[in-house]
């Protein structure tokens, strides 16, 4: 199984750490969120500013699911690609009959076993050169007839490989041999694979703080539409974070729903996509979640209630330390 | 309990009342007339730190009103019952869940149910407890706050025309009520135009009568 991306790990660690206080703290929470009916009733159900929470942090964990499945996708291709980047060269010798293809082959393959940060080297055989060509060439080919180039698969595993040493010694020893250290094609796509998966954090980011904004301004004009419920709760003795409660226990909650349900129809979204191999299929098959990362979404709608319960506690007290 | 020692308020440049004293102590029984527009409402609110006074100083179980923080203040408010000239009520919520308002906000709603039902029997509010208080009469809105004020059996107990929209039989069950809980030691204050009130009163318990005048207030005497 794949490890979790660091961030999620890190997140799902913080919900395992100090298990003790972890536990309490948890227990509060939910007691927070049970509530006091009572108390809640005291502030009135906020129909538009409720519906709008529910619907916008819904429509963000969907957002978000897709981000964090670009995060986690382009990660596993970054990973994927600069491991085999490293790991694997090809040379390509040019076609030859008979004693002349072995002993080029022969030829070549000395040579790498003499290169430092070569850890194996192999010829394809007649069959393997077949199956690299029959998606191109459709099957029943008759390899023998054609001038096909003898491929060697080089694994190399070591840093001190020179692949321009080694290219001057087979110009030198097996002419027309070719070199090919996949750098030179596929570093751009390493590259351009971690910076996706950067932009997908940042999208997640921008989400997050989005969602934040948004809850904010809905908590405060929940707020002020109850200016004079709030007057008549302080009028008898209410404490301000007794009031701040009853507004940051619907906007949490409504949050935290919303986004489960955008979270669930994210990830069903994802789920539907027609799958493919991802290694024939290629980048966007691949958008997806893979093993435990089915897990990680799983997050968001904790991370949106997280996010509600600090942006309307913020706002609450905020805004009532103002008022009156 | 509350004192209020030369206090003065005013507002846009122009003096409501100044150098004013008075006590409420434990047991204290007084009543609080004047003119309409004299300041009686604003005197209350000093006492429930609605407003602070801009000269002169509040005093609220030993503590300064105008250095109190919102939590203090919210504090010495569940010590006082109010029953405000205007009633404020939560319009969503049943008469009944209104009276109980205060214990829930201080977290002590158990507290409420034979209390709630022998207070609304008091009052003659049983049959309009589930109503909404948009729904009720004049009177029966100040009947209701009457009871919200003293759910929680508080110390102070200051109550702003409590009878004005009230016939005479029910005015004096609620007199009783306030005579009541005066006996059991809690300083009431009632504000009222009511002469006919004061003089009930005046038969059962020992009432000081304040009258707010040209910003001054005054002892009255037997006279009224
Ligand atoms: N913050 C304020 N801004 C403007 N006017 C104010 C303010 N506070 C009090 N007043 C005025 O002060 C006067 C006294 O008001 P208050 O409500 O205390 O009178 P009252 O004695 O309770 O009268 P009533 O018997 O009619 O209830 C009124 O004229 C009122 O308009
Ligand atoms: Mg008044």
């Amino acid at each position: 199984m794949r490890p979790l991306p660091v961030p999620v790990a890190r997140v799902l660690g913080l919900l395992a750490r100090a298990p003790a206080e972890g536990v309490r703290q948890g227990r509060r929470f939910v007691a927070f969120l049970a509530g006091d009916p009572q108390a809640d009733r005291a502030v009135p159900p906020t129909g538009f500013t409720a519906s709008l929470t529910l619907l916008t942090s819904g429509a963000m964990a969907f957002l978000a699911v897709f981000a964090l499945a670009l995060a986690l996708a382009t990660g596993r291709l970054a990973e994927r690609w600069g491991e085999e980047l490293a790991e694997s060269a090809t040379l390509r010798l040019p076609p030859a009959e008979g004693d002349a293809a072995a002993t080029q082959v022969a030829a070549a393959l000395r040579v790498l076993d003499q290169t430092p940060g070569v850890g194996e080297a192999r010829a394809l055989t007649a069959d393997e050169n077949r199956a690299l060509l029959e998606p191109w060439l459709g099957p029943d080919l008759p390899l023998e007839a054609l001038p096909v180039p003898q491929l060697v698969a080089v694994t190399l595993d070591g840093e001190d490989f020179d692949a321009e040493g080694l290219r001057a010694r087979l110009a030198a020893e097996v002419p027309g041999a070719v070199l090919d250290d996949h750098t030179a094609w596929r570093a751009p796509l390493v590259v351009a694979a971690g910076r996706m998966r950067a932009l997908g954090w940042l999208s997640l980011l921008l989400i997050a703080g989005s969602t934040g904004a948004m809850i904010t301004l809905a908590a405060q004009a929940a707020l002020a539409a109850n200016a004079q419920v709030i007057r008549v709760l302080r009028l008898v003795g209410a404490r301000d974070i007794t009031i701040a409660r009853a507004f940051v226990r619907r906007f949490t909650l409504r949050a935290g729903w919303g986004a489960a349900a955008g979270t669930l129809a994210g990830m069903l979204a994802i789920l539907l996509l027609p799958s493919a191999d991802e290694s024939s299929g290629g980048f966007l098959t691949g958008l997806g979640f893979q093993g435990a990362g089915w897990l990680a979404p799983l997050v968001i709608p904790v991370l949106a209630a997280g996010t509600a319960f600090a942006a309307t506690r913020a706002a609450a007290l905020r805004t009532l330390r103002t008022q009156s | 309990m509350i004192e209020l020692d030369g206090v003065g308020y005013g507002y846009g440049g122009r003096t409501l009342f100044s150098d004013l004293s008075m006590a409420l102590a434990p047991g204290s029984f007084h009543f609080l007339t004047g003119p309409s527009g004299a300041g009686k409402t604003t005197l209350l609110k000093l006492c429930y730190a609605e407003l602070t006074a801009t000269e002169g100083r509040v005093t609220l179980w030993g503590r300064d009103a105008a250095a109190m923080d919102r939590d203090a203040v919210a504090l010495a408010r569940r010590r006082i019952g109010v029953v405000h000239q205007d009633c404020q009520f939560l319009d969503h919520l049943p008469v009944s869940e209104n009276i109980l308002l205060p214990l829930t906000v201080a977290g002590r709603q158990d507290e409420g149910g034979q209390n709630l039902r022998e207070l609304l029997a008091w009052v003659g509010l049983t049959a309009q407890a589930g109503r909404l208080p948009p729904e009720l009469s004049g009177g029966e809105r100040q009947r209701a706050a009457l009871a919200r004020a003293v759910i929680t059996s508080p110390d102070v107990i200051l109550a702003d025309e409590p009878t004005g929209n009230i016939d005479w039989e029910m005015s004096q069950r609620l007199l009783t009520l306030l005579i009541e809980l005066n006996r059991m030691g809690k300083a009431v204050l009632i504000a009222t135009h009511d002469l006919n009130l004061i003089r009930a009163a005046k038969a059962h318990v020992a009432a000081r009568v304040l009258r707010l005048r040209d910003g001054r207030l005054l002892q009255a005497g037997a006279d009224l």
